[in-house]
């Protein structure tokens, strides 16, 4: 097992590697010369702007550039973004507001979800499953960017049960009803996941042989339904962390969240390179380290899959 | 659990009948005008109706049927385990005099496990994959309010035969081979002592040595206890050879039933008489039977007619010498064993003969199909086709040697692609090997259905829309599409009913004799080979322990081995009458 965690961990490097070059390469190669920009409506000076270009390493060739930005990594300086604030420290603002918010919406999709998927896997064609499921079509069907306008406004201003806005400081009160709406299209995936898993799994042999036994109904659920149905649900839930994190743009843009999505939105914007990448790098390791821990929740839940050889 | 008590619960049921009032003994289960209707989309279905049959206390009765028959849809009611859709719609289950046909979940709760076990069918889906063994026998203990301790579910495991049980109750069932599993889930049945035990072919999914140990452990227990069973299968052999009483199932009704002896000797039914005739475990004696009375049976000999009829000497076309195979199995941390799946093999298949392979599963018999299909590489050792060592092939020789060399595989619902249609699947060889223009191939594909006696309207249907035994007609058509000159059956009848079981091996008889084909038949199952086979070879563990003619193999086996296999063909050991022939 340790043999095979740390195998992963070397794959890390590769992945890091093809990343940052893939995403620097995309930074530089977009058009428009981010200095001039900085300078907006007002004339460009020629002394200054070469100044800067030559502080950001912006006259110097791709490789060159790509190769001082990695130097930078491995001496823990990342460098600056535009408005000369260390990048190192804006990461350490903005990860902490939208790890917050992912983790809370992960938490209301696998609770409701499952719960919601569960029940319905169990009452097959009554009332509750072709409701849930009819509105989990529906979810999954209205784009983010709708349901979260409505939600704000229907929620937050119209009955006020929630605050329409996140303040500055994104506690975790600001935080649920973003995190529901960003929650919601998961939601909605898990449910319908639980629901398949758990139905396949109520006319497995083995739940046969488990009410044969003489379990109540209870456990036969507990015990052998809904172990065996959460295998692949754990799966989905591990890999969305990742895309939440990555994901959460256009809801931090809805709320006003001072997150990752809406610094990398503006960094994205004004071209500033080396903030883009340590934004993206650090959400692929995320990613990949989401996905590892998955891995290794697979095998605890299902004995069958063994990393040790 | 035979014999003594035979008469006696026969004897004591009838005075029960007589005597009502006296009621000295009353039946464990009765089940009385049982109907049982399924609700499907297009409207009710009924599978079981008019069913009766009575276990007294302690007596084993087997219910005897073909898939679909009904029988385990009747045993599952008994047990109020009825899938969903499924309810008894008439009759009664008096179960020690209650009526428990629609009783409610709690009660039957009450009852399932320490009044009523279950031994399930398929020892690799009915234990739950994610919880260790010993977990899944404390539950059962727990559930029915016995003492759940680890000694006390390694005594349970123990007694159903599970070696170093306090050790294996700590494994998964992957850890687990087949026997063990079924013998796990033996422990899981009877472990709370129950009254009446309801054993679902118990044994259908395991080696014939390996399925006569259980049994046998089975009885024993069963007779301790005195626990009477409920025994499904499909066999009547096995069920003749285990069973107090017999009664047959054919759709969704008892056609017959008395005690087993009786009626295997003097089948009324004409159903039953039918499953008497082809049982496989009977056919073995019965060909030696019809061989020594110098009866013909057209049907039966025809393979042993089709050597007869050909060439006085025929040429080998299939050569194995000193075969190997050895698979390295990694053992952690780049360390790896060499594992002998099959151990300097050698025999020949002369043309137009049936050669047949015998063995348990882990006997390499199917590493040896696959090496001569050229899907394995031998790590030594030659196979020679039709005079050339198939290993010097390139790739280019290897597709025309596909062309004559066709392989037909045990799971007909695994081996068709459920997304062809049956016209797709039996044209794909024709249109890989670019043989013929549409029209040409629409005509082939009409002719192989012919052959194969299918009609042709099968040509547009798909393969979840046919029988097993049709899905199998359909693998045996496109094997013959390339008018192959060997076929390789692995395993190809085993998974079908035992009519059914036998109209394809008749078919493949009769194909052999029109067009000369040569069969390197893969099976467990030795009553097949007595059906089937010229030729036969016995591996065990990867070595080739005996090979000779059917008959001399069969009259005279010169291995120990070989006389196990033999003595466990279930049924092997009742002495049926000639007249029953």
């Amino acid at each position: 097992m340790t043999t095979y965690i740390l195998k992963r961990f070397l794959q890390l490097i590769p992945v890091f590697l093809g990343a940052t070059l893939l995403v620097y390469f995309l930074v530089f190669s977009l058009p428009g010369d981010p200095i001039v920009a900085l300078f907006g409506d007002k004339p460009v000076n020629e002394a200054v702007a070469s100044q800067l270009r030559a502080q950001y390493h912006l006259d110097q060739p791709f490789w060159v550039q790509y190769l001082l930005y990695l130097k930078s990594i491995f001496t823990f300086d990342l460098g600056q973004d535009f408005s000369g604030r260390p990048i190192a420290a804006v990461l350490g603002e903005v990860f902490p507001v939208t790890a917050r918010l992912a983790i809370m919406a992960l938490i209301f999709e696998a609770f409701f979800g499952i719960l919601f998927g569960l029940i319905a896997g169990l009452r097959k064609g009554k009332l509750f499953d072709a409701t849930v499921l009819v509105a989990s079509l529906i979810v999954i069907g209205i784009p983010i960017f709708v349901l979260g306008f409505l939600l704000q406004y229907f929620i937050g201003v119209q009955l006020g049960w929630a605050k329409p806005t996140v303040s500055s400081a994104a506690t975790v009160q600001d935080l649920i009803l973003p995190a529901i709406v960003l929650g919601l299209g998961s939601f909605a995936y898990v449910l319908r996941l639980t629901r398949t898993s758990v139905l396949e799994n109520m006319s497995a042999d083995y739940v046969r042989t488990a009410s044969a036994k003489g379990l109540s109904r209870f456990k036969v659920v507990r015990v052998h339904i809904l172990r065996n149905s959460l295998i692949p649900v754990i799966t989905f839930l591990g890999a969305d962390l990742g895309a939440l994190m990555g994901g959460a743009i256009v809801t931090e843009g809805i709320f006003n969240i001072p997150g990752v999505g809406n610094r990398l939105y503006r960094a994205v914007l004004s071209g500033e390179g080396p903030t883009v990448v340590s934004i993206v790098t650090v959400l692929v390791l995320i990613y990949c380290l989401s996905n590892l821990l998955v891995d290794l929740l697979y095998a605890w839940l299902d004995p069958r899959i063994r990393y040790d050889s | 659990m035979k014999g003594d008590t035979l008469n006696a619960s026969v004897e004591i049921q009838e005075a029960d009948v007589q005597e009502a009032g006296f009621a000295a003994v009353r039946p464990l289960l009765e089940i009385k005008d049982l109907a049982i209707t399924f609700a499907t989309s297009n409207g009710d279905v009924q599978a079981v109706r008019n069913a009766h049959l009575t276990i007294m206390p302690g007596e084993t009765v087997a219910i005897v049927g073909e898939s679909g028959s009904g029988k385990s849809t009747t045993a599952l009611a008994a047990i109020g385990l009825l899938p969903g859709n499924g309810r008894v719609s008439a009759g009664q289950i008096l179960f020690d005099g209650e009526d428990i046909a629609n009783a409610g979940e709690k009660r039957m709760i009450e009852l399932r496990g320490n009044s009523i076990g279950m031994v399930p069918q398929d020892p690799m889906s009915n234990l739950n994959p994610v919880w260790k063994i010993g977990e899944q026998v404390r539950e059962t203990l727990k559930a029915n309010g016995l003492p759940s301790g680890q000694d006390d579910v390694a005594t349970v495991l123990s007694q159903a035969g599970l070696p170093d049980a306090a050790r294996r109750a700590k494994q998964y069932p992957h850890e687990f081979s087949g026997g063990m599993r079924q013998r796990a889930l033996i422990a899981i049945g009877l472990s709370c002592q129950p009254r009446l035990l309801i054993a679902d072919e118990p044994t259908s999914a395991l080696d014939v040595t390996v399925q006569r140990q259980i049994l046998d452990h089975l009885d024993k227990m069963t007779t301790e206890l005195g626990t009477a069973v409920l025994l499904i299968t499909h066999d009547l052999g096995l069920a003749a050879e285990r069973a107090d009483k017999v009664v047959v199932m054919y759709r969704g009704q008892v056609v017959e039933s008395g005690p087993s002896l009786e009626l295997l000797q003097n089948p009324q039914h004409p159903y039953t008489q039918r499953l008497v005739a082809s049982a496989p475990s009977l056919a073995s004696r019965r060909i030696q039977v019809a061989k020594e009375l110098g009866v013909e049976s057209d049907e039966l000999l025809a393979p042993g007619d089709a050597t007869a009829a050909g060439p006085a000497v025929a040429e080998d076309v299939l050569q194995i010498q000193n075969l190997s195979k050895v698979f390295k199995l990694r053992s952690g941390f780049g360390k790896s064993t060499d594992f002998s799946a099959v151990d300097d093999v050698s025999f020949s298949v002369k043309r137009g003969t049936t050669t047949a392979i015998v063995g348990e599963s882990g006997s390499g018999k199917s590493t040896v199909a696959q090496m001569v299909l050229n899907l394995l590489t031998p790590t030594s050792g030659k196979i020679v086709f039709d005079g050339v060592d198939t290993s010097t092939l390139n790739s280019k020789e290897i597709f025309a040697f596909r062309r004559r060399v066709q392989p037909i595989f045990q799971d007909p619902y695994g081996s068709l692609d459920p997304m062809y249609n049956i016209f797709r699947t039996i044209e794909e060889p024709l249109r890989t090997h670019k043989i013929g223009d549409k029209a040409s191939r629409e005509k082939k594909v009409r002719e192989l259905l012919d052959q194969v006696s299918l009609p042709q309207s099968t040509m547009q249907r798909y393969p979840n829309e046919l029988s097993g035994g049709q899905r199998q007609r359909v693998a045996i058509a496109r094997a013959l599409a390339l008018d192959p000159e060997v076929i390789i059956c692995d395993e190809a009848v085993s998974a079908l009913d035992v009519l059914v079981q036998a109209q394809v091996l008749n078919l493949l008889a009769e194909l052999q004799s029109r067009l000369g084909l040569t069969y390197l038949f893969i099976t467990h199952d030795l009553a097949v080979v007595r059906q089937i086979a010229d030729h036969v070879c016995v591996m065990e563990k990867g070595k080739l322990v005996e090979t000779g003619s059917t008959d001399d193999v069969f009259d005279a086996p010169q291995q120990e081995y070989t006389k196990a296999l033999l003595n466990a063909i279930p049924g092997a050991r009742l002495m049926l009458p000639p007249e029953v022939a």
